[in-house]
């Protein structure tokens, strides 16, 4: 499939052709007499619907609207349609579709954007239908030509068996004629349990080329005549560009233009993107950095404290009793605080977008979690219609949220809309990255607990303090002001519902935004709720002198879904068996993206300060399973990056500024610092969860409370280098 | 100009002796597969072999690596027969994004030529390199796999 992303067969992978297009796009336009139009692909092989491309020798091309970042879904996505299209997978490979292309035909490819953990969840049902839609009609096409009903024909491994009299034929030989056939209105999907490709462990579909260096992402697109240019945004968020020198900096060596970019911004276009970083380090710049610049770790940290004190207003996320009273009159309480920082994405791959702005088109090629917001932002930046623009998305080094936001990609427009007819290269340095990032929210949690007299919890207040999310990138998303993301593992109800059930319950956000801006970063709200609330159940069960598991079960008799998978964490850990000697186990559990996740942790401790993580469980029930071997590395791999963040990571603000400069003061795990992670894997069915983000949760908790019960130290922020904790 | 000896082609290139030898084969030499990651040496991602030494590229000048042997992931197989570690990558579907990859090859080809059967605590110490999406596990069973064949 790979070749499917580089961007030059990328920009014309096919050829638009409905009459609601124009006459001008449909080069590729069958329009056969009284039949629907045939779309083609740009190598001349017909569309069965618009999932699904047919190439006479069998090759199936699969079109995928959501981005492939390293999570699989591109292959998980190909997997759900091929199951229902009974095509031979080894013949199957896949496309992206373009959003310019999908907005012309009235958003036919769906939703492109790929975060959230939605990527196979939000689009299994349609895209199995476009497979099951290719099939009927390809089915069809055999029999018509067999002049047999459709009914006595079978298909398998892209062969079409006409089961009376033993007759076969393949798609690519029917495909013409499928092509002209109208789609059914309606198709019948499998029931799971007759499933051959969905369930299994299939490779990759995009390994090869990310291992000889043929892979391209963003940051090696390169067309003719291309310029590259590095930029400055005023390290302080909100402040301005005053000024800079450009001659200081107009005979270095390949500079061809500095370029003021919005407000706030300076770029530099030179051959090289190494001469236009160097140039531009040596440009002078004057920033008005505003009253943003006042602005300290210590002092958002004092701000958000204050939103704890119940005499403060807060939105309520749940609620049941009343936990005020209960406290009040209880026999015993436990209360604590809890914070969790800004965390940067800091994606292997530093932001960038490349644009070409001619007289009559802007393109933009670039790695993008949202085809389409991207595209929105093309046509804002550049100012021209949705059928002059288009953006040709190429393969994410890594995302995790960050490129889910299009900053990046309007500074490429604007750069290149000053270059006209020169295609120009935005790349970010790593230190810009680091600067500008869209980070985790920052966070303080006071959390209360009561027990009456027989340690029976008989109450939990929950209270946050701190950023929106919503509140910054999706304003229109806020209920009465309220964040309803907010309480993401501590919900009510829903997707990222709360696991325990207490008679008196108030879970509250005290709301606190300041001027850095916040982000959806892999788990995004579930992270810290899950830190606050498995750290401190924890908490309560050593305050009810229980062990941590017990008292949870106790409490979970009506979550039986995310009891089923603590229970299997705590079975393969060997929970109530002892641990080596020196070896301290903790666990955790939640809710997030629709799926139930536990994790435990194995660890030791040496001198109080390095912790060595022997051993990692993690459960999984995201109700089905499409590729358990993909599922598996997610889970894996959102125990490094929680926990990468739990001991390395943490961005703090000085004079309005994040401090972190790059992966020497950003560290991440290294291979010496990862167990393996033993995944169990308990999907029970009849439900579709996320798997890219709802471990994350866990990660951390699970950690921390096996070094509690190590050495009998909470750990209450994070990270722990603040705290001169490492990894042994 | 400088002349650099990558993959066994001599490329003359027009470029500052000071300029980091990965932004020469990125940009000069036009071989994309060695990635820029941060620049400062820490991450791996730019990892390529002189004369057979497992290197930083973003932290080596073009000067210095005039006149040595210089492989990068596009001249890692021999023709189309791929390396181990390749083959190793693809049969077990080591990649996620695969931004790293180049140069963890790089790192592990290297590893491999020194130590054709390491242990873990070999390759906790040669393998440093950041992968973000996280597929240490992977890569380690692969490097066993590799050492066990």
């Amino acid at each position: 499939m790979n070749k499917h992303i580089s961007p030059r067969l990328n920009r014309r992978a096919f050829v638009i052709g409905t009459a609601a297009v124009g006459a001008g796009l449909a080069i590729g336009l069958d329009l056969p007499f009284g039949g629907p139009a045939v779309v083609r692909a740009a190598d001349g092989s017909p569309e069965i619907g618009a999932w699904v491309v047919v190439r006479p020798d069998d090759t199936v091309v699969i079109r995928i609207a959501r981005s492939e970042m390293g999570q699989g879904s591109l292959t998980g996505l190909a997997q759900l349609v091929a199951e229902e299209l009974e095509c031979d997978w080894t013949k199957v490979t896949t496309e992206y579709p373009t959003p310019g292309q999908s907005v012309a035909r009235k958003r036919v490819w769906g939703d492109f954007s790929t975060g959230g953990s939605r990527g196979i969840r939000s689009s299994q049902d349609y895209v199995r239908k476009g497979g099951a839609t290719a099939r009927v009609m390809l089915i069809q096409a055999a029999a018509d030509a067999w002049k047999v009903p459709a009914s006595e024909c079978a298909a398998a491994n892209s062969v079409i068996t006409h089961t009376p009299s033993g007759r076969t034929t393949t798609y690519g030989k029917v495909a013409e004629a499928a092509a002209k056939l109208t789609p059914p209105a309606d198709v019948k999907l499998k029931d799971p349990k007759d499933w051959k490709l969905i369930g299994k462990g299939v490779k990759r579909l995009d390994t090869v080329d990310k291992t000889n260096g043929a892979m391209i992402y963003g940051a090696d697109i390169k067309l003719p005549g291309m310029l590259n240019a590095a930029i400055k945004d005023c390290p302080v968020f909100g402040g301005k560009l005053k000024s800079f020198d450009e001659a200081k900096i107009a005979s270095m060596k390949g500079v061809k233009k500095v370029v003021k970019v919005g407000d706030t911004a300076v770029a530099v276009v030179a051959d090289t993107w190494w001469h236009a970083k160097t140039a531009l380090e040596a440009l002078p710049i004057v920033w008005d950095e505003g009253d943003n610049a006042k602005v300290s770790s210590e002092s958002i940290a004092k701000w958000l404290a204050e939103g704890l004190n119940n005499d403060q207003p807060a939105y309520v996320g749940n609620k049941n009793g009343d936990a005020k009273a209960a406290i009040a009159s209880a026999a015993k309480k436990v209360e604590a605080v809890y914070s969790y920082p800004y965390q940067n994405h800091a994606t292997m791959e530093p932001m960038n977008a490349t644009a070409l702005y001619t007289a009559d088109k802007c393109e933009v090629w670039c790695g993008t979690q949202n085809g389409e917001a991207a595209f929105a932002a093309v046509l804002e930046a550049s100012g021209l219609p949705a059928d002059k623009c288009d953006v040709h998305k190429v393969m994410l080094g890594g995302g995790f949220g960050r490129r889910g936001q299009t900053d990046y990609v309007r500074q490429a427009v604007m750069i290149a809309k000053e270059m006209r007819g020169t295609p120009v290269k935005l790349l970010w340095s790593r230190e810009e990255d680091m600067a500008h990032g869209r980070y985790h929210p920052i966070t303080q949690c006071k959390m209360t607990g009561a027990f009456d007299a027989n340690n029976n919890l008989v109450a939990l207040h929950y209270r946050l303090s701190g950023q929106s999310i919503l509140f910054s990138l999706r304003p229109e998303a806020l209920q009465n002001g309220m964040d309803p993301a907010a309480f993401q593992g501590v919900a009510q109800s829903g997707e990222a519902a709360f696991g325990y059930s207490v008679p008196n319950l108030l879970v509250e956000h005290a709301m606190r935004n300041p001027h850095v801006p916040p982000g959806f970063w892999r788990g995004v709200n579930v992270n810290h709720n899950a830190i606050y609330m498995e750290c401190f159940m924890d908490e309560l069960a050593q305050a009810a002198g229980q062990d941590p598991l017990e008292f949870r079960r106790k409490l979970m008799g009506n979550h039986p879904k995310h009891l089923a998978v603590l229970n299997a964490v705590a079975e393969k850990i060997g929970w109530t068996t002892p641990a080596p000697q020196g070896v301290y186990r903790g666990i955790a559990q939640v809710m997030g993206y629709g799926s139930y996740v536990a994790g435990a942790a194995e660890i030791s401790v040496t001198d109080g300060s390095k912790i060595k993580v022997h051993r990692i469980v993690a459960s999984t029930d995201p109700g089905y399973v499409v590729n358990p071997a993909q599922v598996e590395r997610q889970i894996a791999g959102s125990f490094v990056y929680g926990l990468s963040a739990l001991f390395y990571g943490g961005c703090t603000v000085k004079d309005g500024k994040i401090e972190q400069t790059n992966f020497d003061t950003y560290n991440s795990m290294r291979i010496n610092e990862m167990p393996k992670v033993e995944s169990v894997m308990v999907p029970s069915g009849g439900f579709w969860g996320g798997v890219g983000e709802p471990t994350i949760g866990v990660a951390a908790p699970a950690v921390l409370n096996a070094y509690f019960a190590a050495t009998g130290k909470r750990i209450r922020s994070v990270p722990l280098r603040d705290q001169n904790i490492t990894f042994a | 100009m400088a002349n650099l000896t990558i993959n066994g082609k001599t490329f003359t290139l027009d470029v500052e002796p000071d300029t980091p030898l990965l932004w020469a084969i990125r940009e000069n030499a036009g071989l994309t597969g060695t990635k820029y990651g941060c620049g400062i040496a820490q991450c791996g991602a730019c990892t390529v072999h002189i004369e057979g030494v497992a290197t930083r590229s973003c932290g080596v000048s073009v000067s210095e690596a005039e006149g040595k042997k210089i492989t990068t992931i596009e001249g890692l197989a021999s023709g189309d027969a791929l390396h181990k570690v390749q083959e190793a990558w693809i049969a077990q579907d080591v990649p996620q994004c695969g931004y790293c990859q180049s140069g963890m090859i790089m790192a592990v080809a290297a590893l491999l030529s020194e130590k054709p059967k390491p242990t873990d605590a070999d390759i906790d110490e040669a393998i440093t390199n950041i992968c973000r999406c996280g597929t240490f596990q992977q890569v380690r069973e692969a490097i066993h796999t590799i050492a066990s064949a």
